[in-house]
């Protein structure tokens, strides 16, 4: 696997740690349909988030979140009303929405850790 | 913070108009949008502000930036928007004073580096800033010396936008690169135009005394060589200095023409269009952003059409509302802006399209249908606004060196006149001479003895003389009376008045 692959996984299990440490329950990661892929699916009380992870070793090439355009966006909230439809039995009357987690530096000790709620 | 307040300046025409510039952070990915009506030039200020910031050591944050212009529906237009959008947008998260940002109007343009670029039309703008209440106006260093010729406002010329967070207190690096400066203005040496370098046409220069004095349009018939530019050239010369109002006016369209503006000249413009200009070079136009004509550059001063009858009709017929108004309105579909047009109409033609009509010893080959068509180039609706029509002759012998006078002489006289004119009209919205209208000047306080009008009113009655005429006439001769220091024209400024109505200078 390639080494910006391993990078992605390492920064996908920091997001977990990152979310169980909040209080949320992780309820699905790496769930895949047609559209593409969804990294991590979490939630509390009222929400379900849907979560794109995006890790960069160094800001040297642009901020983690500037990876995300529109199009992409785009993709997530579609996303989102696929994971809802395929798990009507988990949303149980809570809203949906698409966040945003950049982790800037080595994923095992991240520099910087910056989470974007309720993208539009 | 999240949002943050600072003010710049939008230009329509002359007229600045406060802009208010917020800047609204929030959690989202990363995006500038520049909203309310900009144009190009001001959709592409993200791009200039991210990397100014950038290289300045304050990059703006990685979330989304809304920074709205306000009045929204106002157009925008140009680059002098960069520096107030990069404070509003990094005041989002850094500590800068709201209060000092909401009592400061920022303006300049960036480059990528973070230094301050001159932008045109400092003078007008910061004119805005001044009667718009603010109390400090922040410039680029280049246009610090114009802006400085405002009263009321403090002015702080800044190099980079590294300067202006400095004086925000806040750490940001300064660029290594010299300040910009001012594009160097090939300083027009102004030229020295005398009077006294007219010869042999000392009565052609007593009629641009009387010209001068009253304020009159004028009108100089006369072959090629005759002096009628020499003449026009040296009017602003001896017209009063521009008081305060007029010579910021003046400056302010200098400065919206993309001129360096330094210091405030008193001397009235002078501005001599070329014979092919089209009506919009003349009174102003452009597509998107007014741009002010050679009518606008002539205000306050003089506007000497050389060669009239060879202007298109259409161009001259288009000086007839602002000689009537004194200001032109120009309208576009996405605009509609003023300026102001008060000047003096100085017109230069030849008798007739081969110049040597009425001459001795040259031959006129013309035939009499051209020389007519010629003639009426220049329409009765202009010339009726044109009080005195000078023929001139070309000067038959080289005159002794004697007596002549100078423009600085001229200048007292005409001051004295002007200085007469205003006491005696103090009670009326007149200033000039020009400006009464005839009815005041036949039936109104003012109004000549029947004595004294006598030679006028025989030639009215002969028909040698219309009533719109007799009103010029008037005229004439009160600042005949004005320059000669009586309180009320004899029957010989009457007579001379005639002669400067429709006279022949050799």
């Amino acid at each position: 696997m390639a080494r910006k692959d391993d990078l992605g996984r390492a920064g996908e299990r920091t997001a977990e740690a990152y979310f169980r440490g909040r209080g949320f329950a992780i309820l699905d990661r790496n769930w895949r349909c047609r559209s593409g892929e969804i990294d991590l699916v979490v939630a509390d009380a009222e929400t379900i988030a849907i979560v794109e992870v995006k890790t960069r070793r160094t800001a040297a090439f642009g901020h983690p979140f500037e990876a995300i355009g529109s199009q992409k966006l785009h993709r997530l909230h579609q996303l989102a009303r696929e994971w809802r439809a395929a798990h009507r039995e988990l949303v149980g009357g809570r809203t949906l929405r698409v966040d945003g987690l950049a982790i800037t530096g080595d994923p095992a000790a991240p520099l910087r850790i910056e989470h974007l709620r309720d993208l539009a | 913070m999240s949002l943050a307040r600072t003010w710049a300046i939008s230009l329509v025409g002359i007229e600045g108009v406060a802009v208010e510039v917020e800047a609204d952070l929030s959690d989202q990915l990363p995006d500038f949008r520049i909203i309310g009506l900009a144009d190009k030039a001001l959709g592409e200020a993200s791009q200039r502000v991210r990397n100014a910031c950038a290289n300045s050591d304050v990059p703006l944050p990685s979330r989304r930036l809304t920074v709205n212009l306000s009045p929204a529906s106002l157009p925008k237009h140009g680059s002098g928007f960069d520096l107030a959008i990069a404070v509003a947008a990094l005041a989002t998260q850094l500590p800068l004073s709201a209060d000092a940002l909401l009592r400061t109007a920022h303006i300049g343009e960036l480059g990528l580096d973070g230094r301050i670029r001159p932008v045109p039309g400092i003078l007008p703008a910061v004119v805005a800033a001044a009667r718009a209440g603010l109390r400090t106006v922040v410039v680029p260093r280049a246009n610090e010396d114009e802006a400085a010729l405002v009263p009321g406002i403090a002015v702080v010329g800044a190099t980079s936008l590294g300067d202006v967070l400095s004086r925000h207190g806040i750490d940001a690096r300064l660029p290594d690169a010299e300040p910009v400066h001012a594009r160097a203005d090939q300083a027009l040496a102004p030229e020295a135009l005398d009077l006294a370098d007219v010869v042999g046409q000392d009565d052609a220069v007593a009629a641009l005394l009387v010209a001068a004095a009253g304020g009159h349009h004028l009108l100089m018939t006369g072959p090629p060589g005759a002096g009628k530019t020499m003449l026009a050239r040296r009017l602003p010369g001896i017209l009063p200095p521009l008081d305060d109002e007029a010579a910021l006016a003046a400056a302010s369209v200098r400065s919206l023409s993309g001129h360096a503006v330094t210091d405030l000249s008193r001397v009235p413009p002078f501005e001599a269009p070329h014979h092919s200009a089209s009506a919009a070079a003349l009174v102003g136009g452009g597509s998107r952003v007014p741009r002010p004509g050679a009518i606008v550059r002539a205000s306050e001063g003089v506007l000497f059409l050389d060669e009239a009858a060879e202007f298109a009709t259409n161009v001259l017929d288009a000086l007839r509302q602002p000689l009537e108004s004194g200001s032109i309105t120009v309208h576009r579909a996405g605009y509609t802006a003023s300026f102001p047009a008060r000047f003096q109409l100085v017109l230069a033609t030849n008798p007739c399209p081969c110049g040597n009509r009425g001459l001795r010893d040259a031959v006129c080959e013309c035939p009499p249908q051209a020389v007519r068509r010629y003639r009426n180039r220049l329409s009765g609706p202009l010339l009726d606004r044109v009080d005195i029509e000078l023929t001139l002759l070309r000067v038959g012998r080289v005159p002794e060196e004697r007596g002549r006078m100078s423009s600085r002489e001229g200048a007292a006289l005409v001051r004295g006149a002007r200085e007469r004119a205003m006491r005696r009209l103090a009670d009326t919205p007149w200033r000039r001479n020009v400006d009464v209208p005839g009815t005041w000047l036949r039936s109104g306080p003012g109004a000549l003895p029947p004595a004294a009008r006598a030679p006028l009113d025989r030639a009215l009655a002969r028909g040698t003389l219309t009533l719109r005429g007799y009103d010029r006439v008037l005229r004439i001769a009160w600042t005949l009376a004005d320059l000669d220091g009586v309180p009320m024209p004899t029957p010989d400024h009457i007579g001379r008045a005639l002669f400067l109505k429709r006279g022949t200078v050799s």
